[in-house]
């Protein structure tokens, strides 16, 4: 794995965050492991965390691979990560407000009007509203890869309802089960607060006319979801209730759960479900998984959706290239942590050049996600190659390119033994009143040998990410 | 001109619906086109629910009626004077971006014919286009109703070449987007006086965003551009998007729908706008 | 809680009930086509599809009765709502959909039996039917067992008893209608040997004979096992015990949540009904009679605790 940054080994010394994982790490033979591994997996079963890959139907039981080789971060890198991701969560939002308003951003001629106005996540229907806090995207997603010991990269936003936050803190709880002695020998910042600064960000937005202690539920599209364990997992730890959409109902300018005491006032509704589908009146009139006449209760101020319908512009991978601008922009700063260069293909200078170098590029759907829609160019045959470059001319627009990025790598347990695997790194900001970082995230792992792609529904799997306190 | 408009809706279900909801767009723009004297929404065992003025610059409100329920009358009374604008839409506050309404939907994709209809309409001069482009879908489709329905799209309508003022609206939206115009819907009334053959009193129109000028609405229906026998209620990309009243019935079997509509000056109904128009108006 | 909380409890209790109902029926019916009968063991299975409330869909797929496609059709097809199988994999799917509403030991029961049985269905030509049965009644009891044993004593816990209640005194009120309604359709076998045997195969089936006969001892005779199914409360399968069951749960939920609705009434008023009457009186009014009643009236307390708690519409 020559020219990747290996987050564990300095050529033959171990960086420091890893110091302390070489005794562990090799008091783990085979039998150990493949013992651990087992109980690691019959927990996640037991527990009943199960994964359906996104769009693929399969078996919903299967469960999404874990590796015990834990990520490890330095108080410094982090408090680095932590202040480049609160900056970009703060644009985001400054965006959205902005674009929903006077849009003065697009005015000022930094990001053109047509990306924004005629994206499809443009949702006409927020324009001048402001949501309590001005918060639209209440948990930002941000997706970071590293290349060098310093060297580190967003590779996208998601503003709307990023997923795998239970990834993190089952994988936490797994780790702390199995391996009590490496919590003793490491000074590891906790995750668990997660879900209480999650509930705490939710009550800090709900709307004016809410004179109580606000109530909050989860929204999920059902128990048919892919994430739907997620839903409920978070759910339980927050203390709130699940619904799905017939569970709510509109009255008198306000919502309500349909409880066997009656109806019972509902202030903030966190919604993992898209805006297409949330209110029948307003978007999709054939939408089953929604609630009619949310839309007018959300406007009047009657309830507040998290993320805000909307949220969805800031995260769109043709504004993701205008992200550095909005943070010089609204917050007068130079981005902390960089953009993976992207060229547009809808630009054609940058077509051009996308088109002749193929092979060495990352091509992804503006609109796509979970790994699909994807060209990684060096993993990709001829055929494939040219079935992608006609894709591309058919539609300019629908594409970007990014250079393959050398991902680093950590140690992860394989069939062999220990062998360095390619990761990224999703933390979850939260903003409400305040904008809150667990220190810690998940991190993603590439199980198959040399690939890139760390999608869960390819072959990836996820990590325990520590955080060492200093 | 003063207008008094009385438009009940009602709605029957086959079989009584657990709850109905409601958002409505039935209450006049504010612009220098008109000015309500009086309005009132009412909604049989209807509860009030949110209400707000939109990104458009359109009241909306919200209803919900507690089920079971098997009949609801929707009715709207109130007195309106109306000025002549020339078409143009002003003093009229909204947020939205013009550029928003560039987007296509379902109902206003353009199809090579309505590209074509499009191009045979060009001028260079923007206000000259608009108003062609109105008069080639005018020419294109004919007014005649009961061929096309609520979802017949602009492209089915001028395949038909015939059609109604909502097939005329959307056909023109179309066309205006092709040609760069940003173009919405916008639901409404319209007078119909004695010699005058303006056709549905429950009327449709589309405003295309001329440069120079900002929004004016074309009425192809009637080969003109509304003046004082118009009704401003609210606006979308589309038909759907634009509806006055949209709505869902949980639970319900079939729903059966009955309009009526009537735009008429003031002196046309004394004998019952005495007594029907509320004396309240609605909060704006 | 949410309504459709309540209402998914509710539904796994019914479901496991269901499955349990369905092998019982299995049972009974394998039991008597052991016996010599005048007109064959044919018309016995009917008799059983039709207390599963499932002929009209046995039919449809097999045509006539064979005991082989019974035994399918009652365990493992999906075709058939009610079948074990059926029964077993909607109670899961409720109990996901609350996952965090149930201990681990609840969801466990109810995930194993669910994991189970689809190791059944791969190897089922190979199951003996008393294996089958034996095993549904195992997991049953342990969801059951985990329930009582394990889930804190709030709204949820009450909900899923009432369900419980509900769906096993519908089901001890059928079990015995196959017996009475088509087994004697004759009015001379009544009283004979015969019907004694038959008799005591369904006690057998129900889990009830010894326990019969620890309440009553000597002969079997049709108006103690219509006392003992119908009107005794030691019975953990009679009406009575399933309707004071539920009116002794209803009454909880009163107090727990401060308000009377109409569920309670109407528990307290088949109760009332139940309470004043005699083994005579039923058979005066016809045994068959007086079931079909019963299961119209547990259907209808059924529709006014689905009004008063579960639909949401309050």
């Amino acid at each position: 794995m020559g020219g990747y940054f290996n987050e564990m080994y300095d050529g033959k010394s171990v960086r420091a965050p890893y110091a302390r994982l070489s005794d562990w790490m090799a008091s783990m033979p085979a039998d150990r492991r493949l013992e651990k591994q087992a109980e690691a997996e019959a927990l996640f079963r037991r527990i009943g965390i199960t994964f359906a890959v996104y769009g693929e139907g399969g078996d919903p039981d299967r469960l999404i691979p874990f590796d015990m080789f834990p990520r490890v971060f330095t108080g410094a890198e982090w408090s680095k990560l932590e202040r480049g991701i609160k900056q970009r969560a703060r644009a985001l939002n400054a965006f959205l407000v902005d674009v929903y308003g006077r849009a003065e951003i697009v005015r000022a001629g930094r990001i053109p009007a047509n990306l924004v106005f005629q994206n499809e996540a443009y949702e006409r229907a927020v324009c001048g509203f402001v949501p309590p806090k001005g918060v639209y995207s209440h948990i930002v997603g941000v997706d970071i890869v590293r290349t060098g010991p310093t060297d580190f990269h967003v590779l996208e936003d998601n503003c709307r309802t990023p997923s795998g936050v239970s990834y993190m803190l089952e994988s936490r709880e797994m780790m702390m089960r199995m391996f009590p002695e490496l919590f003793r020998e490491n000074r590891i910042e906790p995750v668990d607060r997660y879900p209480e600064a999650l509930r705490r960000t939710l009550a800090s937005v709900a709307p004016a006319k809410c004179d109580r202690e606000p109530t909050v539920v989860i929204l999920t599209p059902g128990h048919f979801n892919s994430a739907y364990y997620e839903h409920s997992f978070l759910a339980d730890l927050m203390g709130v209730e699940l619904v799905e959409g017939a569970d709510l109902f509109v009255e008198g300018g306000f919502v309500w759960m349909r409880t066997t005491e009656g109806p019972k006032r509902v202030d903030v509704i966190y919604r993992r479900i898209d805006d297409a589908f949330i209110d029948p009146l307003c978007f999709r009139p054939d939408s089953m998984l929604g609630v009619p006449g949310l839309m007018d209760v959300y406007r009047s101020g009657g309830v507040t959706i998290c993320s805000a319908p909307g949220a969805g512009v800031a995260d769109d991978k043709a504004i993701y290239t205008y992200v550095p601008e909005m943070v010089r922009f609204y917050l007068g700063e130079e981005p902390i942590i960089p953009n993976v260069q992207t060229w547009k293909c809808g630009e054609k200078d940058d077509l051009g050049h996308v088109l002749a170098n193929l092979p060495d590029l990352v091509v992804k759907e503006v609109h796509g996600s979970g790994g699909y829609g994807m060209l990684v160019g060096p993993k990709s045959t001829k055929a494939q190659i040219e079935e992608f470059r006609e894709l591309i001319k058919a539609d300019p627009s629908n594409y970007i390119a990014q250079p393959t990025l050398a991902l680093s790598t950590t140690p992860t347990f394989v069939e062999e033994g220990i062998a360095p695997r390619h990761v990224d790194l999703r933390p979850y900001c939260l903003v409400g009143e305040r904008i809150e970082l667990v220190p810690g995230g998940l991190t993603r792992v590439a199980l198959r040998d040399g690939s890139l792609v760390v999608n869960s529904s390819q072959g990836g799997g996820v990590k325990d990410t520590w955080v060492l306190a200093e | 001109m003063l207008l008094s408009i009385d438009h009940v809706t009602t709605y029957r279900y086959d079989s009584p619906a657990r709850g109905v909801v409601q958002s409505h767009r039935l209450t006049p723009s504010r612009f220098e086109g008109q000015r309500v004297l009086a309005w009132e929404v009412s909604v049989t065992g209807g509860v009030e629910g949110g209400s707000f003025r939109d990104g458009a610059g359109d009241w909306v409100q919200g209803w919900s009626v507690k089920g079971p329920v098997e009949e609801i009358e929707v009715r709207v009374r109130g007195q309106i004077e109306t000025f002549d604008t020339s078409g143009m839409l002003k003093g009229h506050r909204e947020m939205v971006p013009p550029e928003a309404y560039l987007r296509d939907t379902p109902a206003t994709e353009a199809d090579e014919a309505l590209r074509l209809l499009a191009e045979s309409a060009r001028h260079d001069e923007p206000l000259s286009y608009a108003h062609a482009l109105a008069f080639a879908v005018a020419g294109a489709i004919a007014y005649r109703p009961g061929v096309t329905d609520a979802h017949t799209t602009a492209a089915e309508a001028l395949a038909a070449g015939e059609g109604v003022c909502q097939d005329h609206a959307h056909a023109l939206i179309a066309c205006a987007r092709v040609a760069g115009f940003p173009a919405r819907y916008v639901s409404g009334y319209l007078f119909a006086d004695a010699e005058g053959t303006p056709h549905e009193a429950a009327h449709a129109w589309a405003e295309l965003f001329v440069p120079g000028y900002g929004w004016i609405g074309f009425d192809p229906a009637n080969r003109c551009c509304p003046d004082q026998r118009y009704v401003r209620l609210g606006s979308g990309l589309d038909a759907r998007e634009a509806a006055p009243i949209r709505g869902t019935a949980r639970g319900a079997g079939a729903e059966h729908l009955k309009v009526a509509v009537s735009v008429q000056p003031p002196e046309a109904v004394k004998s019952t706008a005495s007594q029907s128009v509320a004396t309240q108006s609605q909060a704006q | 809680m949410l309504s459709r909380t309540a209402d998914n409890l509710y539904w796994i209790a019914r479901y496991m009930e269901r499955a349990e109902t369905a092998a019982r029926l299995l049972e009974v019916g394998a039991r008597i086509s052991l016996l010599p009968s005048a007109q064959g063991y044919r018309n016995d299975w009917d008799s059983l599809l039709r207390a599963s409330g499932g002929a009209t869909g046995y039919a449809e797929k097999y045509g006539p009765a064979e005991q082989r496609n019974i035994e399918s059709w009652l365990f493992f097809d999906r075709d058939n709502p009610n079948s074990v199988a059926s029964s077993i994999t909607a109670a899961r799917e409720n109990g996901r959909i609350v996952r965090t509403a149930l201990t681990s030991q609840v969801w466990d029961a109810l995930n194993t039996a669910f994991q189970e049985l689809k190791g059944l269905e791969a190897r089922r030509g190979a199951c003996e039917l008393s294996k089958l049965t034996d095993w549904t009644m195992k997991q049953t009891a342990m969801a059951r067992g985990a329930i009582d044993a394990t889930l804190l004593r709030n709204d949820g816990y009450n909900f899923l008893n009432i369900g419980y209640y509900l769906e096993r005194g519908d089901s001890t009120a059928r079990l015995m209608d196959v017996k009475y309604y088509v087994l004697l359709p004759q009015v001379d076998f009544v009283g004979s040997g015969l019907d004694n045997d038959q008799w005591s195969m369904l006690l057998r089936g129900m889990g009830a004979q010894r326990a019969f006969h620890w309440a009553y001892g000597g002969d079997v005779t049709a108006l103690k096992i219509a006392h003992f199914l119908i009107l005794n409360r030691q019975c953990p399968r009679s009406l009575i015990t399933c309707v004071a069951g539920m009116e002794n749960h209803l009454g909880r939920l009163s107090k727990y949540y401060g308000k009377e609705t109409p569920a309670q009434a109407a528990v307290q008023k088949l109760l009332a009904e139940l309470e004043s009457q005699t083994p005579e009186a039923i058979f005066d009014e016809g045994l068959h009679e007086f079931l079909i009643r019963f299961v119209g009236q547990s259907a209808g307390l059924g529709a006014v605790i689905r009004d008063s708690y579960l639909s949401g519409d309050m």
